[in-house]
């Protein structure tokens, strides 16, 4: 048994088999098992062996047909490797005396081969290196499980391991039989681990060398609840477990019912709950966990991807595709968010000493107006498809909100002369997110239309901590007095002003802070579509006044661990039976 | 006995002659003697047959031990004869040192 620790995405409990995958080669883990192991490996390997051959021969016979017997024959030799009991013999020899695993045993016989084809002298035979070198990569794809052409082939649940996922990869996950997931890298406010969280899924990032410690079919366990990954558990641990993810899925049917019910206190105070998205496509699919609408759509999303900036067609037609996701609900779509920890552009910017206080966000914008106005433009074309509402993200003044919205009515006035028809009466806000303008809230309410906090941020700049940083990663904490009375103040100052105010930020879907957010006043909370039944069944069992007296006490503590331990036991009160 | 094909022993002649090996129960052991360093392989290892880096010329020795080993032996030279069944230009050349078999 292996335990490892690593930073929980999403909570719940994962058990099953694990696949590895990897961007561009396959990683060999190069460890050595237990005596007991030896059978196990040896097993793999013979399944490996078949199943590559079942490959090849589908392969061979395919080719046959489409082009011929001698197209067919380039396969023969890597048949015939494959059923060489000289060659599996050594392999073998390496896991039993050596106690190889089955990947690396396979590896290392098939390099020192490709070794001995690089010394001959006739060219045509170093050529064989290739083939070598492919029955390799096809045996280890056997040994550690499934290519990630094949992920959405899975027949059975499976544990995803990989020393990064893409972005891209990571939104694809929906829809596959992947269970769980654990990542060598990765911070929890990451782009992968924000999507890994809307997906919903037990997910522990940041393990540093789970790719390599873990072989593809160990038996895995996700803890995402206490931030661990355990490898080949012992049948106790696994029992245990096995109890605990039957409870947690047990949880998450109970949720299920809870996804068509009315998102409304216990004395009947409506709430609004509101999804946030990174894709447009996933505007529907919070419709489907409850949202009413989208409160965030994080657009810079539309940079993930080889060719670079979208242009305004592109642009259009993807907050167009959100928008009607909505179906008549209201849609916030924030401009970009580029810079700092948006990986996308760094390489575009010379390198900054402290990217998170630098050029990023509203103020990258500011500076590259040819592709704000771009955004602003397809914003407007497509604002005729519904309730849509417009957000600059990290502003810290006055000066910033105007100039912004300055660029925005250039952009109505081109449209203008151009003919094109959009929509002028949509409300124009901002995010909350810096300490400067929780300060000079009252100001802001005087122009913005509404105010989204946007947590993630604000918690950031409020406590001086990068929380990608795991050095200080700790001291980020929502439960910061701090931060807890910021909130209750901005949520305040908006009520008596009348200015709409939103919460974003990822307090928002933590059941933890729900009982908190609803006292101080927040009636409309956005946040990863995953999280909503479970925020929405707190919200249903407790009155607002309730509430309130809970906001009341937890503002009243003086460290950020009595009220991480006075929320939680509230909640235990509340829903004796969930998990937190 | 010399491999006659122009292209030596690639990947379908070794894969002829390691099928047809593999159908006798005899061990059959194959050298390059044209190599500096001769080295002895498996006659039924797909693998080892083609690390001999036998070329056209090269001359092979092949020897079949145990059970139907003179079957085996005999089949072995007529294919290597037949330049292992292949249309191959490279005219077949005879065998010099032939197969040697023990029984």
């Amino acid at each position: 048994m292996d335990i490892l620790r690593g930073i929980a995405v999403s909570p719940g409990v994962a058990v099953g088999e694990a696949v590895i995958l990897d961007a561009e080669d396959y990683r060999i883990p190069y460890r050595s098992v237990s005596a007991e192991e030896v059978d196990a490996e040896l097993e793999r390997l013979a399944s490996a062996i078949a199943a590559s051959l079942t490959e090849l021969e589908a392969q061979a016979h395919w080719l046959e047909e489409q082009l011929g017997r001698d197209a067919a024959n380039v396969f023969q030799w890597h048949i015939g490797v494959l059923k060489d009991d000289r060659l599996r013999g050594g392999i073998e020899a390496l896991i039993r005396e050596q106690r190889f695993s089955a990947a690396s045993a396979a590896s290392t016989v098939m390099r020192n081969y490709q070794r001995r084809f690089l010394q001959m002298s006739d060219p045509l035979l170093v050529e064989r290196i290739r083939d070598v070198q492919d029955i390799e990569r096809r045996l280890l794809r056997h040994i550690l499980g499934e290519s990630r052409e094949d992920l959405a082939h899975l027949t059975k649940p499976v544990i995803l391991i990989a020393h990064d996922l893409t972005p891209t990869q990571t939104a694809q996950l929906a829809g596959t039989k992947v269970v769980g997931v654990a990542l060598d890298v990765g911070a929890s406010t990451s782009h992968t681990a924000i999507l890994l969280r809307s997906w919903g899924r037990p997910a522990v990032i940041g393990l540093n060398d789970v790719s390599t410690r873990i072989s593809g079919g160990d038996g895995v366990i996700i803890d995402g609840s206490n931030q661990l990954v355990v490898a080949n558990p012992t049948p106790a641990t696994l029992k245990d477990y096995r109890a605990q993810e039957e409870r947690y899925l047990r949880l998450t049917g109970q949720l299920e019912s809870i996804k068509r019910l009315e998102a409304v206190t216990a004395d009947g105070v409506r709430i609004q709950l509101l999804s946030n998205i990174e894709f447009p496509q996933e505007a529907a699919s919070g419709m489907e966990q409850g949202a009413e609408g989208v409160g965030l759509y994080r657009t810079e999303f539309l940079f993930l991807r080889p060719e670079g900036a979208p242009g305004e067609e592109e642009q259009q037609a993807a907050y167009a595709q959100a928008i009607r996701g909505v179906r008549g609900g209201p849609i916030t779509i924030r401009t970009f968010d580029l810079g700092a920890d948006k990986y996308t552009q760094q390489r575009r910017f010379e390198q900054e000493r402290n990217p998170m206080l630098g050029l990023r966000s509203i103020r990258y914008s500011l500076q590259n107006l040819d592709m704000f106005k771009v955004q602003l433009r397809a914003f407007l074309r497509a604002s005729l498809e519904g309730d849509v509402r417009l957000m600059f993200p990290l502003i810290i003044s006055l000066m910033e909100f105007r100039q912004a919205k300055l660029t925005l009515h250039d952009a109505m006035e081109d449209l203008e002369e151009e003919g094109v028809p959009f929509r002028r009466d949509f409300p124009v806000g901002m995010m909350l997110e810096t300490p400067a303008a929780a300060v000079q809230v009252q100001e802001f309410c005087r122009e913005v239309g509404f105010i989204s906090i946007g947590t993630n941020d604000l918690i950031q700049y409020l406590l001086a901590v990068d929380r990608g940083n795991e050095r200080v990663s700790r001291f980020y904490d929502a439960s910061h007095p701090a931060v807890l009375r910021t909130i209750r103040d901005v949520i305040r100052t908006c009520q008596q002003a009348g200015v709409p105010c939103s919460l974003c930020g990822e307090m928002a879907g933590q059941p933890l802070y729900t009982l908190f957010l609803l006292g101080v006043g927040l009636r409309t909370f956005s946040m990863a579509p995953a999280n909503i039944p479970g925020v929405k069944k707190l919200i249903r069992a407790v009155t607002t006044g309730y509430a309130r007296r809970v906001a009341k006490r937890a503002l009243s503590f003086e460290t950020e661990r009595q009220v991480t331990n006075y929320l939680r036991d509230e909640i235990k009160k509340v829903l004796p039976e969930d998990p937190i | 006995m010399a491999v006659p094909n122009r292209q030596g022993m690639h990947a379908r002649p070794v894969m002829a002659f390691v099928d047809l090996a593999q159908k006798f129960s005899a061990d059959i052991a194959v050298s390059n003697i044209s190599r500096e360093l001769v080295e002895v392989v498996d006659g039924k290892s797909a693998m080892q047959m083609m690390l001999l880096e036998a070329t056209q010329g090269s001359v092979l020795r092949i020897r079949a031990t145990g059970g139907d080993a003179v079957l085996a032996a005999d089949a072995l030279v007529a294919l290597v004869r037949n330049a292992f069944g292949m249309d191959q230009a490279g005219a077949s050349r005879p065998a010099d040192p032939g197969a040697s078999q023990s029984g």
